[in-house]
């Protein structure tokens, strides 16, 4: 009984939720990369990258010619529209979504919970995965367009406009809007998994909602995700003539409020988790 | 192992789902052995199995495992191990994968856990098999991964839902043996079966359930003494059934005694046992009459529950 825990808050206790958060990651980030639950995240992150492969492509053959700020803006055109909106919405749904709602499709669920391990600890652990592997698919998937946007302008223009005092921090900001565009749909995807039976029903619903907050009222717009997250992006992008404008955010407020969000997410799942039975018959 | 405080207990537990009864003012406490729940399909055997492990919660009442509540996972599952009727399995994982994995959620270091995984997989005689994915066995293999999960950590409770479905006759003498090891070293282990057969050969006491009711518990000979309505029934291998019977018939507890089919024996229905077992003392003694053995002929789960639920045993 080597791993029983004394009291709760003693360094005892937290080394063995340490082990016990070690233990999940393996065996969520295990089914996040190679299980058949990974086969669409590598096609969600395969299309954005063929996409920027193909305009490379085109470049390099000569068949159009574009500037590297010309190439800046529809970058970020394709970020905002696809990575984001897209690619990353859908991605964090799959791999959020499926950290409570797939295990209990697929009736596993209970070999967590018939393990000594705390519930809170679980959802912080399968969350914690869930974040680890959306970050190493879409910042890589980011990563990866970023470089072969600029691929066709040679190798030390594109390392200036990537790592360079011009483009590190533009470089920077997609890469740190890309996770934190993890943290927020994760934490949005973890709460409609855990709390309704048919997750697509929310999912659509909220990728609707996102989808029209262009239109909103500005005070409306601070209640989605994607709001903060183009607030955050470098470059603004035209989003139409029936486009409602608003102030974008400051960092200093979208960055603590993703973060707040998550904060509170993971709160009501430490709740919702401590009530939550195993009858698959019924779910 | 044996004396820890608690034992499993039940007081007035009532599980709904929804408007659907699942298990009705279970007053239960379960001492170490070997314990069945027997009753048909729909009955509340599951439901009493996943109260226990705290996979769900009773509307009413409360359950207690060695003195820990079952809404403390991070205490009871040290204790308990649970093998469930769900057949599935985390995909692409082989058997020491899957019972290493789930040892590290349980906290158990890297040296700990593969001593562990490798002691219960040789348990339940998998060892072959061991480095093979599970979506790869067959039903019975299937079967023994999910038993070798639950005795992995070495609880001192073990809940086992219909564990010898799937199993070859072998590797059910086998399992039963094993499950017959676990109970000497002072185990609670509780258990479900379709086979009554089988339950009555590794059975220490039975609950008996019909629909989400606990209609009778103990040992199965205390559960048969309490069934009055129906006599109870002795089979006595004798040299003079004929004489026998005239002698018996005199009693009034005796209700009905008639000579079975090879002449050798007489079945014997009475209301009070023990009186007759004194009165045929007397006649065996008084005639000279040669027995070559006295048995109850209903005393077994089978009959016991033919008489509480009124179905065809068997089917539990």
């Amino acid at each position: 009984m080597s791993a029983e825990p004394g009291p709760s808050s003693t360094p005892r206790a937290r080394e063995l939720w340490t082990r016990q958060v070690v233990a999940v990651l393996r065996i969520e980030l295990r089914k996040n990369f190679w299980g058949t639950r990974a086969i669409p995240l590598y096609l969600l992150c395969l299309g954005p990258v063929l996409l920027l492969a193909g305009r490379a492509l085109v470049l390099w053959q000569g068949w159009a010619r574009e500037d590297p700020a010309a190439a800046a803006v529809f970058y970020a055109n394709i970020y905002q529209s696809f990575l984001l909106r897209f690619v990353l919405f859908f991605g964090c749904a799959w791999i959020f979504t499926n950290l409570f709602r797939g295990e209990i499709l697929d009736r596993t669920l209970h070999f967590y919970f018939l393990s000594p391990i705390r519930r809170e600890v679980l959802v912080v652990a399968k969350f914690a995965a869930g974040l680890f592997a959306s970050a190493a698919f879409f910042v890589a998937t980011t990563a990866a367009t970023l470089v072969l946007l600029f691929a066709p302008y040679g190798a030390s223009a594109a390392l200036d406009r990537l790592l360079g005092s011009t483009g590190i921090g533009s470089t920077a900001a997609y890469l740190g809007v890309t996770a934190l565009g993890c943290l927020g749909y994760g934490a949005v995807f973890l709460a409609t998994g855990l709390l309704v039976r048919n997750p697509m029903i929310p999912a659509i619903a909220i990728l609707g909602w996102e989808s029209i907050n262009f239109l909103l009222p500005p005070l409306l717009k601070k209640l989605s995700v994607i709001y903060y997250l183009v607030s955050l992006c470098p470059l603004p992008v035209s989003q139409g003539p029936i486009a409602l404008m608003a102030e974008p955010t400051p960092a200093w407020i979208s960055v603590p409020g993703l973060l707040a969000l998550t904060a509170a997410v993971l709160l009501l799942a430490r709740w919702r988790i401590r009530g939550t039975e195993i009858s698959y018959l019924t779910d | 192992m044996t004396g820890e405080a608690g034992g499993i207990v039940f007081e007035n537990v009532s599980k709904f789902y929804g408007d659907v009864l699942g298990v009705n003012r279970v007053d239960l406490a379960i001492p170490p052995g070997i314990t069945s729940l027997v009753g048909p399909n729909g009955s509340g055997k599951t439901t009493l199995m996943n109260l226990m492990t705290g996979l769900l919660r009773p509307t009413r009442g409360r359950v207690a495992i060695l003195g820990i509540p079952t809404d403390r996972p991070e205490e009871l599952h040290h204790r308990v191990g649970y093998c469930t009727a769900y057949d599935s399995f985390p995909r692409a994982l082989t058997g020491y994968q899957f019972l290493y994995s789930y040892l590290r959620v349980h906290g158990r270091m890297h040296a700990d856990a593969q001593a562990l995984t490798g002691r219960a997989i040789e348990r339940v005689n998998l060892t072959e098999a061991a480095e093979r994915r599970i979506g790869a066995y067959s039903k019975g293999m299937r079967q023994r991964i999910k038993l070798a999960q639950a005795i992995a950590h070495e609880p001192s409770v073990l809940v086992l839902d219909e564990p010898l479905n799937g199993l070859d006759p072998m590797v059910r003498s086998e399992v039963i043996a094993l499950l017959r090891d676990l109970a000497h070293e002072g185990r609670h282990i509780i258990l479900s079966s379709h086979i009554l057969h089988e339950v009555d050969l590794v059975s220490d006491r039975v609950v008996i359930l019909s629909q989400g009711y606990v209609v009778a518990e103990g040992s199965i000979q205390s559960v048969r003494r309490e069934i009055v309505e129906h006599p109870i029934q002795v089979l006595v291998r004798c040299d003079q059934p004929a004489l026998l019977a005239s002698r018996i018939f005199e009693q009034d507890h005796v209700v009905e005694a008639k000579i079975v089919e090879d002449g050798r024996g007489l079945l014997v229905h009475t209301r009070d046992a023990d009186r007759f077992y004194l009165l045929l003392n007397r006649i065996v003694v008084d005639h000279g009459i040669r027995v070559e053995a006295v048995a109850p002929a209903d005393e077994d789960v089978q009959a016991v529950y033919q008489y509480l639920v009124g179905a065809e045993g068997g089917t539990a």
